[in-house]
């Protein structure tokens, strides 16, 4: 396989079309509202990779320790799409720990230049982002939608 | 003492070899190629083909020993001291504005050496605000701002030709306009009648677009301007490198232009201003080397250009610069602008060869800057520039500073080739070879 292969498996390109998880976003107000009345705590974040104008909003629900529902929106580039259709697969169902250390374990695959092979065990389907490890201009892209959920993921614990 | 300028003028010798008449073709630009020891690498495996000079320019080697010269034999602070290497940097630093100022049809006091043309157009935005809040007395009033007044861009803008006047309008009160642009790309000249009226104070636009390679219709611009009493500013970034510009026969009030996308190094740019315009103008940085007579509460200011040159200036970089100009003149704006119109041309007539890909601006025939910005249906910018490198081809991914426009038409991020006149055919037909294979690469059935 090509290194451009490695880049685009067949699983992120199939991603970046099925686009899991991505929706038409209602109102965040209307979300944490109808999320407060059944015991959820709801919360978005909004990240922009500058460099290329990718955008992803993504929108996390929790219980009292469980991510029970991730929605996103967003337009860009097959890894950014692809990397947020995977990251509602991978994170929904987890406890907050679990999907913290999930994230964690990603991050430091993706920034050790193609030094680290990635865990399948522990990462799923993200697994498959390790060929952009070897393209720092593109780590960006693959972390965008996981950058988001960090930040969405301690707004809705602090409420 | 040894005098002291950047490079020769066109030698005899050199004229004989680049008759300037002669149409450049490949075999001369093979030659030019060797001039740029850049190029002559290879990328992931490929022969390196570069084509985002729209964003930065390869140097020739004149333009980097000129600079290295500079610091092997004279490098001193200019306009102080009188010692030797002093007084040999700052005639370098001199000449250098002559022979810009001399490429541009400007006189050599109406060049103002800034960082970038953005330098440049915030230099003239912070003037004017500066000019609103009184400074500068009565005669910079004619640069003051206030509700009411109006400041005209157009749609096309690149950021650093937009956001200065957005931020000016917000200081002052005034009100920004913009002239509308069709689909593909070029100025609605009717609406541009319709806006600049007898509130605008400030008309400021591209010469050529970065994106859609348009290149706009100065004089009919000009006129609408005149006819209002409007001062107009010219964004000439990418056509100053591409082709024969004499301000004083575009007849606009101030020019913007950067070094590093004229074969020049980063961290130079210029501002042209017509000198009687300067003269009344307050300055915008201020400090050291701009001044006359200080006391602890006042200061007089120098004459333009230095009035607005405050600080230790970018001397190896004017310098540098000015081996750039040199070059362009050896080998012939009119051959350069004619070979890119060639490349543009082909580019363009290629680009419709494609299906599924979709070119931003006017097509084939119409006069353009030699570079296009294309859609590749279904896969994004980012993806086709990775494609693209991977088979070793340098191009631009994204809004290119222009996200207004890319809204306008329809996209958030384009793919852009843009040559220079080190680029060969062959480079265009492999880039749009290429570009063929992106939607199979990617599944996308066109």
């Amino acid at each position: 396989m090509s290194d451009l292969q490695q880049l685009y498996q067949t699983i992120i390109l199939e991603h970046a079309k099925a686009r899991h998880g991505a929706v038409e976003l209602t109102p965040l107000a209307d979300a944490i509202a109808i999320g407060t009345a059944s015991g959820l705590r709801v919360a978005e974040s909004h990240q922009i990779n500058t460099t290329c104008g990718d955008e992803v909003t993504l929108r996390v629900s929790l219980d009292t320790e469980t991510v029970t529902d991730l929605v996103w929106t967003g337009e860009g580039c097959s890894i950014s799409q692809a990397s947020a259709s995977i990251l509602t697969d991978t994170l929904r169902g987890l406890s907050t720990t679990e999907a913290r250390a999930l994230l964690d374990n990603f991050r430091e695959m993706l920034r050790s230049r193609g030094k680290i092979e990635p865990d399948e065990e522990i990462l799923g389907d993200a697994a498959a982002f390790g060929g952009v490890s070897r393209y720092p201009a593109r780590v960006k892209c693959a972390m965008l939608p996981w950058v988001a959920f960090e930040a969405a993921l301690i707004d809705a614990e602090s409420r | 003492m040894t005098s002291f300028a950047p490079s020769s003028a066109i030698s005899p010798a050199h004229a004989a070899q680049h008759p300037q008449l002669a149409p450049l073709i490949n075999i001369d630009v093979e030659r030019i190629r060797n001039d740029f020891p850049v190029l002559h690498q290879t990328v992931n495996g490929h022969p390196l083909v570069y084509l985002d000079s729209g964003a930065t320019s390869q140097n020739p080697i004149s333009v980097m020993e000129a600079e290295q010269e500079y610091y092997e034999q004279r490098n001193a602070a200019v306009h102080r001291g009188a010692h030797t290497l002093a007084v040999e940097a700052t005639e370098g630093f001199e000449a250098a504005r002559d022979k810009v100022a001399a490429f541009v049809g400007a006189k050599t006091d109406e060049i103002v050496w800034t960082s970038n043309a953005t330098e440049a157009i915030n230099l003239l935005a912070y003037s004017f605000s500066n000019a609103s809040l009184g400074l500068g007395g009565p005669a910079a009033r004619r640069f003051s701002l206030g509700t009411g007044d109006e400041i005209v861009v157009t749609e096309m803008e690149h950021h650093a030709n937009l956001i200065p006047w957005q931020q000016l309008a917000q200081r002052t009160g005034a009100t920004l306009r913009f002239i509308p642009v069709f689909d593909d790309g070029s100025l609605d000249l009717l609406a541009a009648a319709a806006i600049v009226g007898q509130h605008t104070k400030l008309l400021a636009f591209t010469h050529g677009s970065n994106v859609t390679g348009t290149i706009n219709p100065v004089a009919e611009l000009v006129a609408l301007a005149r006819k209002v009493g409007a001062l107009v500013v010219l964004d000439a970034c990418q056509t100053v490198p591409h082709l024969p510009v004499d301000v004083k026969a575009l007849d606009v009030d101030f020019a913007v232009f950067s070094g590093h996308k004229m074969l020049g190094p980063t961290g130079i740019g210029a501002l042209y201003g017509r000198a009687e315009l300067l003269a009344d103008m307050p300055p915008f940085l201020t400090g050291g080397s701009m001044i006359t007579t200080v006391d602890m509460h006042t200061a007089e200011f120098l004459a333009p250009p230095q009035r607005f040159e405050a600080g230790t200036q970018r001397i190896s970089q004017a310098i540098a610069l000015a081996a750039a100009v040199d070059y362009l003149s050896e080998t012939g704006m009119d051959r350069v602008a004619a070979w890119e119109a060639q490349l543009g041309q082909r580019l363009v007539a290629g680009v419709a060869e494609i299906s599924g890909v979709r070119l931003l601006g006017q097509g084939l025939g119409v006069e353009r800057l030699g570079l296009a910005a294309v859609d590749v249906a279904g896969v994004h910018a980012h993806d086709v520039g990775q494609f693209l490198d991977d088979a070793g081809i340098a191009v631009r991914v994204g809004h290119h500073c222009a996200q207004p426009l890319h809204r306008r038409l329809g996209v958030t991020a384009s793919t852009r080739a843009s040559t220079y006149l080190y680029n060969t055919t062959d480079e265009v037909d492999l880039f749009l070879a290429t570009l063929a294979e992106v939607a199979p690469f990617f599944g996308v059935k066109p």
